[in-house]
């Protein structure tokens, strides 16, 4: 899965390599059964592929099954992005981005098109993605049966069986109790006709960015061990009623930064007087914006409301 | 749905009379038991049991605890696989399923569509984690059905049917007396027009006057519908209201069959004897 290189930021070289461990901190055996595991998955599109999960430097819950993945695929001349619920200065992203730095010495970035692996958690960017593009989900469970059947082995037969109906049980309830589907995150999807699959709790925003994605994508869950996957240009059908159809969340507002008004918008309270605002959540796409010369309210020059903060708020909005 | 047609065109077909010996008709067996034997290491469950199951056909099987009554339904639902012996199962589209043989997609195809499974407690045959509504439409959902308001409206259809008022739809199932529970349990049974259904005491849990009423409402549904049913019980009486056939089990053996009103008032088994006058004593 080496893949080619369109750019690179060396920002890496400010860190410098960690001795006595293999590249990417992994042995290479590992490595490849991670590797056989993750062709595996895109050779049979959503469906889970059990991998033996390693002890990795950091607690389950910290995104060890897409840095397993990361670290199995991860080359020499990859530019990788690490983010996490759309920003790439959470604690988490830095650590997670520090430890490839460490064992790999790769070029790191925070811009969504000079990346060629993007690990990320929560979200997808807002940048479409490309064929160059491999794209790492961290999964916290990776099955979506899981909360109506306990039992795996009942649950693998229902996947094998394309058992599905509890599925649609679950938006029923929705539409029954709130009047719509209100499942939000982590929303079922149908992956190429056959496998429903976890997109892990990414807002149901992103879900159509899924759907005929150019890039690869990789889901990783390491304390479950798991791996699953969306080949590119695959078919992603998110789950719904003939009369309940799906949609995406909308805001009312547009980005107070660049005004953006097609990405997902995080709110930030700004002060105790209920002042507050909304921004980009994937805070790279909002950046690139500004630096393009777009404008939103708190960041126009004249005749707007004072801004009680600068840019600098992007680094809380996750 | 398309299986009620021909379910009550069954009925049509059949005799006045449901409980007449059917070799009479020309109907093939919906379910051909035979030799069915099953050991739990080894201790015998059931053993060489062998019966046939018509359409609209109802077989009552009676027997103290322990006898095997339900390790036979077990077995005959597919549920747990016999030592020996043989299930046979005419689909609804003509083919004959060798119930243990056959491919597991396909068996538990045939349990959520053309049969259905009531159990003693409800909690084991409910999702007890959604409400009445969900629970009805799981198996319209697992077919295919797409539009919520249809699947709603089926829904409040079924409710009625078994006496839950349909403003009860949207609460969980242990907000429900044991006696609605189990009218829900076979409200979601029902909802696929199902050919056959499986019962291991269903009144088994309720008091004397719950009973009473669900067996009237059981009894009601399984005519108009034309059901097939295999149910289990050690209450006489409920054998008596429900089923036209009986199987009486002691130590895994079937020791007398026939039909219902035969085997209660002129018992020939003297264990059969001995249940009758039992319960007359009482
Ligand atoms: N899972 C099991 N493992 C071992 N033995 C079993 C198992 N299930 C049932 N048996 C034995 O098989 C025999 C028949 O049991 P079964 O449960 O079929 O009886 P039953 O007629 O349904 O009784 P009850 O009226 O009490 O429900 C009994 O001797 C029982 O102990
Ligand atoms: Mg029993
Ligand atoms: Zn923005």
């Amino acid at each position: 899965m080496n893949h080619t290189i369109n750019t690179t930021q060396k920002t890496a070289n400010a860190t410098p390599l960690e001795t006595g461990y293999n590249f990417a901190f992994l042995d290479e055996q590992t490595k490849r059964m991670v590797r056989r595991a993750t062709l595996k998955a895109v050779a049979i599109p959503g469906y889970q592929v059990p991998f033996a999960s390693r002890e990795m430097p950091m607690p389950y819950g910290w995104g060890t099954g897409g840095i397993q993945l990361t670290a199995s695929i991860i080359g020499q001349q990859d530019t990788l992005k690490v983010t996490d619920q759309g920003a790439d200065d959470t604690t988490n992203a830095v650590s997670i981005r520090s430890f490839f730095q460490r064992t790999t010495g790769v070029a790191t970035t925070e811009e969504t098109n000079k990346a060629t692996l993007i690990q990320t958690r929560h979200r997808i960017p807002e940048q479409p993605l490309t064929e160059d593009h491999i794209l790492v989900y961290q999964v916290p469970i990776p099955e979506p049966l899981r909360w109506m059947e306990p039992r795996e082995t009942e649950t693998r037969k229902m996947h094998a069986h394309e058992e599905y109906g509890v599925m649609h049980v679950k938006l029923y309830e929705d539409i029954a109790h709130h009047g719509h589907i209100a499942t939000s995150f982590d929303y079922p999807v149908q992956i190429a006709g056959r496998y429903i699959m976890s997109p892990s709790p990414i807002p149901k925003f992103d879900n159509p960015k899924m759907d005929n994605c150019p890039a690869l994508q990789i889901f990783g869950a390491g304390r479950e061990q798991r791996i699953y996957a969306i080949p590119p240009y695959t078919n992603v059908h998110s789950l719904d009623f003939e009369d309940h159809p799906f949609s995406v969340q909308t805001w009312d507002e547009v980005c107070g930064l660049c005004g953006a008004e097609d990405s997902y918008l995080d709110e930030i309270i700004l002060d105790n007087e209920g002042n507050r605002m909304f921004v980009c959540s994937d805070s790279n796409y909002c950046q690139q914006r500004l630096k393009a010369g777009h404008a939103g309210a708190m960041t126009a020059p004249q005749g707007q409301p004072a801004a009680t903060r600068t840019e600098s708020n992007e680094e809380n909005n996750a | 749905m398309h299986n009620l047609c021909s379910a009550t065109q069954n009925v049509a077909a059949m005799p006045k009379k449901l409980w007449q010996p059917k070799v009479e008709t020309e109907e093939h067996p919906l379910l051909t038991v035979n030799g069915v034997s099953k050991y739990y290491g080894d201790r015998a469950g059931c053993l060489h049991v062998s019966f046939d199951l018509y359409p609209g056909e109802i077989v009552g099987i009676v027997g103290e605890s322990g006898s095997g009554k339900s390790t036979l339904l077990n077995c005959i639902s597919g549920r747990l696989s016999p030592t020996y012996g043989s299930v046979n199962y005419q689909q609804e589209n003509g083919d004959l399923c060798n119930v243990h043989e056959a491919p597991e997609h396909l068996r538990r195809m045939l349990m959520r569509t053309e049969w259905g499974y009531v159990h003693q407690h409800p909690r084991d045959g409910l999702r007890n984690n959604v409400s009445a509504g969900a629970n009805i439409g799981e198996r319209l959902m697992g077919v295919g059905m797409r539009h919520y308001g249809n699947i709603r409206s089926k829904a409040t259809d079924w409710l009625e049917r078994v006496e839950i008022s349909k403003n009860r739809m949207d609460d969980l199932p242990r907000t429900f007396s044991g006696g609605m529970q189990q009218r829900l349990q076979i409200a979601r049974n029902l909802v696929s027009n199902p050919r056959l259904i499986f019962m291991d005491e269903p009144t088994g849990g309720l008091d004397v006057s719950v009973q009473a009423r669900l067996l009237d409402l059981l009894r009601e549904l399984v005519a108009e519908m034309g059901l097939a049913v295999v149910i289990v019980t050690h209450d006489l009486a409920v054998a008596r209201i429900l089923a036209h056939r009986l199987m009486v089990m002691r130590g895994g053996h079937v020791v007398e069959s026939g039909l219902t009103d035969q085997v209660l008032d002129d018992p020939h088994h003297e264990y059969t004897q001995l249940l009758v006058s039992s319960i007359l004593q009482v």
